[in-house]
């Protein structure tokens, strides 16, 4: 019964091949069998947002897919976008913006508004809070995190 | 929580995943989207010995237009019916339902036939498809059928599909030319589960309603067709007095529960206020056509 299973998952362009227990969370897989603890667990029944990444370029719960329902795809997670001394262009405007204070939540955000960016007009504040609706952040009261994706919105223009 | 043990099968085709359900004997689940499956995985509320993954079928993904008929595959993800075309034009009551379902990183992944599936009684598919007079096409080990909305749900979270059978795809009714349609929905915060929601199809001809058809969610333990209200409105003028009698009809036809979010007598007159709002609006929609 439930056999491990061999899968190969790349992650920020990087290949990794696991065997893993089918009821493996990817949450679980990225933190614990590879070691990229940027991912956040908060809810783990998909509420909170947290645990935001990219399957396949859109944005989905990690804790919410199973490591190995994804042998041959492509996952990006929050440490593609920067590290801590080269920040990429979202987090940088959450830090001009200061629209993270415990920054529990904030990977969560960064990842969603990276689709947003990628996938999104993002043409009204309504819009743009609408998108942000499934994250949640007890911290900030959500203000900063706009003003941040509207210069972010602004800087990109148009969507092609 | 992290999930009890399962066995993990990626299905190669329809066939494939019946086979796997039958072996299963009743305790397999598929998973398409796994955004209502997964949490109640993850909280152990579900405990499958196998896991039937359909997510890498072909010719699931499709939204097809098949005479006056919509037909929406078992991956067809919220995100695409959301931006499809023959949706917007066709079934514009479900484009605009859409703008309501759960948030961006849960439409990516979730499916229109897997919310059917899992049946919450205050999610807009399970509704959208008794109101267009859905058809759930299943399939299994031991054929295949077909199951009309009306008797596909049957309590909260309880529909008609056998544990050996999975859903391929569901039919909805493209609305006539001229159709006039309404939706209103009332949630704490956008994309939550709604306190109460009421969705209306009718046509006009010669100044008077036809084919009316009213449903709601978020008041019962299911969604529900309000057969009185539509037969009430059945070739009235819908001015004021025949809208204030549907709005009666309607309260005493639903069964609200009180919960944390709101009382059952809130809900009754939250549903009220909504359903006339949204025959309101279904009327002016609604362009004039023969007989």
């Amino acid at each position: 019964m439930s056999a491990r299973a061999e899968i190969t998952v790349t992650v920020n362009g990087i290949a990794y091949t696991r065997a893993v227990d089918p009821r493996l969370l990817l949450s679980d897989f990225l933190r614990q069998e590879i070691g990229l603890t940027g991912t956040h667990v908060g809810c783990e029944h998909g509420v909170c947002g947290a645990c935001t990444i990219l399957l396949d370029g859109r944005s989905a719960r990690s804790c919410l897919l199973l490591a190995v329902q994804l042998d041959g795809a492509a996952i990006e997670t929050v440490e593609s976008l920067g590290a801590m001394d080269r920040l990429g262009r979202v987090q940088e405007a959450f830090r001009a913006h200061h629209a993270l204070q415990c920054g529990f939540c904030t990977p969560g955000f960064l990842m969603t508004i990276t689709d947003m960016l990628r996938h999104h007009p993002l043409e009204s504040d309504a819009e743009i809070r609408e998108a942000l609706s499934g994250n949640v952040c007890r911290c900030t009261g959500y203000e900063h995190i706009v003003n941040a994706v509207r210069e972010l919105a602004r800087e990109r223009g148009p969507l092609k | 929580m992290k999930p009890a043990r399962f066995d993990y099968v990626r299905a190669e085709t329809v066939a494939h995943a019946g086979e796997i359900l039958a072996a299963a004997g009743g305790d397999g689940k598929v998973l398409a989207g796994g955004q209502s499956l997964m949490p109640m995985i993850n909280f152990r509320l579900v405990k499958p010995t196998v896991l039937v993954d359909i997510n890498h079928i072909a010719g699931l993904d499709t939204i097809a237009l098949d005479g006056g008929r919509l037909r929406l595959g078992a991956l067809v993800r919220h995100r695409m019916t959301a931006e499809d075309g023959l949706v917007k034009a066709h079934v514009p009551v479900l484009h605009h339902a859409m703008k309501h379902v759960a948030h961006l990183t849960v439409r990516n992944r979730g499916t229109f036939c897997g919310s059917v599936c899992h049946a919450d009684p205050a999610a807009e598919m399970p509704m959208m498809t008794l109101l267009l007079d859905g058809l759930m096409h299943t399939a299994s080990s031991r054929g295949t059928r077909a199951v009309a909305a009306r008797d596909f749900f049957v309590g909260s979270l309880v529909t008609a599909l056998e544990p050996h059978e999975m859903v391929t795809a569901i039919e909805i009714d493209a609305l006539p030319p001229g159709a006039g349609w309404g939706f209103e929905e009332f949630a704490r915060r956008h994309g939550d589960y709604a306190l109460a929601s009421v969705a209306v199809v009718l046509e006009r001809q010669g100044g008077h309603a036809r084919n009316v058809r009213v449903a709601t969610m978020g008041v019962g333990e299911m969604p529900a067709r309000m057969d009185t209200v539509e037969a009430a409105l059945e070739g009235s003028a819908m001015d004021d007095r025949a809208l204030d009698g549907a709005v009666d009809l309607l309260r005493a036809a639903v069964a609200p529960n009180s919960d944390l979010n709101a009382s059952a007598d809130y809900r009754r007159h939250l549903v009220g206020a909504l359903a006339r709002r949204a025959l309101a609006d279904a009327w002016s929609r609604a362009t004039e056509t023969a007989q």
